[in-house]
């Protein structure tokens, strides 16, 4: 068997669809890459970029945002909410050398179990063609200090 | 930090340990930090597994508790009540879903059982930071709402009544009866439809208990389970409810006609000022105001001039009326629409007039209806020498709808029997793809028509044409269909096509589910909180549905459902209050800047300020836990109890244990304010 890089990522599931369809994707028996960790939260919108910026640091390739379709958030709007933050926060990484793919958000109703399932294919695919993080290389200066001139991460 | 973590894996029998190493999972769990006991156990939501963290609790004084098992939608609350059976606050309980979110998601034992290992330590992580929580008392306003007047509406207002409870029924159309006060006969059974709903409809029109809200619309859902308040827009009549006596002069007396597409299905007319039918409940008519010669051309009243009530019943200056009902359930049953078969050219409905709808039919032959039973032709006089019904008409289609809608074939076979009733030398042929007929009395039914001489064709129809290739197909409609029983294609010339199109949402059903908070399925049925196991209750506590918005279904069982709906509801009511997760947002005063960022994020409008300390409070009866408001306090000032930071934080070090390391940094610095 050949040694491949395995991704690590943590997955932010809202409690209402996103982590019902990991469930149910569980029940149906979909088989999907190992690598998606998932947290529990009751809704998209209690994803604190912190959470993500976090995840990243301590040594996860990517991290999975999922929650309702737009229209349909168990508590009205938290995943449009979601999707505000998730947008600035993409620039941000952007500007910290974070590629796009590390960072995403998918919708994904309790019903759809196999949604779920080919995103974090998907995603495991994407992030493994990147290669692991390196938070210290990318975002750290070289030699690990903090870096005082880069965004500063507690006005998020 | 120092606790005594208890860390029990569960086998499922071999669901778990078939995929994932159990032992070694707990030999390294063992090693962990703070725990204080890892073990494993063939099936730990038994009484035997159970008692294993009881037992834990009890000697080895443990302080936090991780069950690795199913998910916690599954088996959370098993698992609270035994550490609280043991005196542990049961939130000082985790669970690691390595169930469905591990082992039955690969075949990779490795891999399941590393990922194992990272689900438990970020629950052990995670569980070191929970605090001790109470429920929250909530109580149940004894009041229900029910919108939609139709069968599940019916039955579920008269349970609830009948058990003395207060029931509000708010109905869209003038009378209450739904689909089924269209329909002529009911099959298996050929009971007449009318006859058996009718007194209930009466019924309900006359309980003490059900204010019966026709002619309306809900406008607005706020609060929560025991709690919410509606506003209803009760849609202006022009009749005094009060005084009419609902004798019927003015319908007689109003000079103009209109094609009444709502009830007779575009096949009769009524007048402007109607009953959708005599036995409609409540008696009252309304005036439709987009025909009314009166609404647009200010003269006639007729209406008004033949009334013989004192005072006058026609009211042309009746506003819409704002209604405020406070209720503490709600059931939805807002039934379904049918499928527009014009989506469909080639079954040529609307361009060959002698094709109708089931519900056109439905009408027809219905004793009440535009012809007064008689089987006719679209001439209104001509009787058919023969038939074609087809069968899936938009269902069983991936182009349409992929799903089966459960009850055509009954009714289709209702339909046959029918005309061989009514014209005994009318050849009838059906044209289905399965005949599905699982029910009790069904099949009996099916065979029933097989001796009475209907021409069964199993195959989907391709193609319906009035244009004739030989001379026997002149003047007829032609259907074109492949007999997958001989396998030969077949041209059948008929007089007439009745098409049994498919069950659908409703058109505004996802408007629907954002009033009420519940969530549609991708076509548009409300998606039930378990399939198998709670299928008339919703995500929303409170919110139960009802019927064949869930889902396409027939007369007996949309009955059943309702009143399996107004069960769950006089359940709530009985106990009166009821204990809620108290996973609610609280605003810590003194890290509160006043900026009010949080004041419009929250849906629910449970943030207020106060302008005289410059701070903002949650107020907890409101708020719904969603923690859009932690997430977005630029000071951290808000805590969500059960979501915390920390707890989310320590979640987030737990998981990535074996990357942590291998990705070579400090822990410092720390970019992250807690």
């Amino acid at each position: 068997m050949s040694e491949q890089f395995e991704p690590v990522i943590v997955g932010f599931l809202c409690n209402w669809c996103s982590y019902r369809a990991a469930d149910l994707a569980g029940t149906a028996r979909l088989h999907y890459a190992p690598n998606m960790r998932a947290i529990r939260v009751m809704c998209s919108g209690r994803v604190d970029p912190q959470f993500v910026l976090k995840a990243l640091k301590e040594g996860a390739d990517g991290v999975l945002i999922a929650g309702c379709h737009p229209g349909e958030c168990h508590y009205v709007e938290g995943n449009i909410k979601a999707l505000r933050r998730f947008i600035l926060l993409k620039r941000m990484l952007a500007q910290l050398g974070v590629e796009e793919e590390r960072v995403q958000l998918v919708w994904a109703s309790a019903s759809e179990g196999k949604i779920l399932a080919e995103a974090v294919d998907k995603m495991t695919e994407q992030v493994r063609a990147l290669g692991p993080l390196r938070w210290q290389e990318t975002v750290l200066s070289g030699n690990g200090q903090w870096v005082e001139a880069t965004p500063v991460l507690e006005e998020v | 930090m120092s606790e005594k973590v208890g860390v029990y894996i569960c086998h499922c029998g071999t669901n778990i340990s078939g995929t994932i190493d159990v032992e070694d999972v707990s030999v390294w769990a063992g090693e962990q930090e703070n725990v204080e006991v890892a073990r494993n156990y063939k099936f730990m939501c038994s009484s035997l597994g159970q008692d294993l963290i009881e037992e834990d609790i009890k000697e080895k004084g443990l302080t936090r508790v991780v069950v690795a098992a199913c998910s916690p939608h599954m088996h959370e609350k098993t698992f609270r009540s035994a550490c609280e059976r043991a005196g542990l606050n049961p939130f000082l309980f985790e669970m690691a879903n390595v169930r469905e979110h591990d082992s039955w998601t690969t075949d990779d034992k490795k891999a399941a059982t590393n990922k194992a290992k990272a689900l438990v330590n970020g629950a052990v992580q995670r569980v070191v930071h929970h605090q001790p929580l109470e429920l929250m008392p909530v109580e149940i306003n004894p009041n229900t709402l029910i919108v939609g007047g139709g069968i599940a509406g019916i039955s579920a207002a008269l349970e609830l009544a009948n058990a003395g409870n207060h029931v509000y029924l708010v109905e869209r159309e003038p009378s209450i009866g739904g689909h089924m006060a269209q329909l002529d006969k009911t099959f298996p059974t050929l009971d007449c439809s009318a006859c058996i709903l009718t007194p209930k409809m009466v019924e309900v029109g006359q309980h003490p208990n059900i204010t019966l809200l026709t002619y309306s619309e809900v406008e607005k859902v706020d609060g929560y389970l025991g709690n919410f308040v509606v506003n209803v827009r009760k849609k202006a009549r022009y009749v005094d409810e009060e005084h009419c006596t609902g004798c019927g002069i003015c319908i007689e007396k109003c000079p103009f006609k209109v094609v009444d597409d709502v009830f007779e299905a575009g096949l009769g007319k009524r007048k402007v000022i109607y009953r959708p039918f005599p036995q409609a409940v409540p008696k009252y008519p309304v005036i439709d105001t987009e025909n009314c010669v009166y609404f647009l051309r200010g003269k006639c009243k007729a209406c008004q001039i033949f009334c013989p009530t004192e005072p006058n019943s026609i009211d042309f200056e009746q506003e819409d009326e704002l209604l405020q009902l406070e209720v503490g359930n709600i059931i939805v049953a807002t039934g379904y629409d049918l499928f527009d078969v014009g989506k469909i050219p080639q079954y040529g409905y609307g361009r060959l007039a002698n094709v109708f709808t089931s519900l056109e039919f439905e009408r027809m032959v219905n004793a009440s209806g535009p012809t007064d039973g008689q089987v006719v032709l679209r001439d209104m006089e001509t009787a058919p020498e023969s038939v074609a019904i087809i069968h899936c008409v938009g269902s069983r289609d991936e182009n349409y709808n992929e799903y089966c809608s459960k009850v055509c074939c009954m009714y289709s076979l209702k339909f046959a029997h029918l005309i061989h009733e009514r014209l005994p030398d009318t050849e009838v042929y059906n044209c289905y793809i399965d005949m599905r007929t699982p029910g009790k009395g069904y099949e009996e039914f099916y065979r029933r028509l097989l001796n009475e001489g209907t021409h069964f064709i199993r195959g989907k129809v391709a193609d319906v044409t009035d244009v004739a290739r030989i001379p026997q197909e002149e003047g007829k409609i032609v259907v074109q269909v492949e007999d997958t029983l001989i396998g030969k294609q077949r041209r059948i010339p008929v007089d007439m096509v009745i098409l049994s199109p498919a069950m659908e949402a409703r058109h505004d059903s996802r408007e629907i589910t954002q009033l009420f908070k519940m969530g549609c399925d991708f076509d548009g049925f409300f998606v039930e909180r378990h399939p198998k196991l709670d299928p008339v209750a919703t995500m929303t506590e409170g919110v139960f549905i009802a019927g064949a918005c869930q889902g396409p279904k027939d007369v007996p069982d949309t009955v059943s459902q309702g009143a399996a709906a107004a069960a769950r509801v006089a359940g709530l009511i009985n106990l009166g209050t009821v204990m809620v997760e108290p996973v609610r947002a609280s605003i810590n005063k003194e890290a509160c800047s006043g900026c009010r960022i949080c004041n419009n994020l929250c849906p629910y409008n449970a943030i207020i300020f106060h302008e005289d300390l410059e701070v903002s409070e949650v107020i907890t009866a409101l708020c719904q836990g969603c923690g859009t408001c932690v997430a977005a306090c630029p000071s951290a000032a808000i805590n969500g109890a059960h979501f915390t930071n920390d707890q989310v934080f320590s979640q987030i070090e737990g998981l990535l244990w074996d990357v942590r390391a291998t990705n070579g940094q400090e822990r410092k610095p720390e970019i992250v304010a807690a």
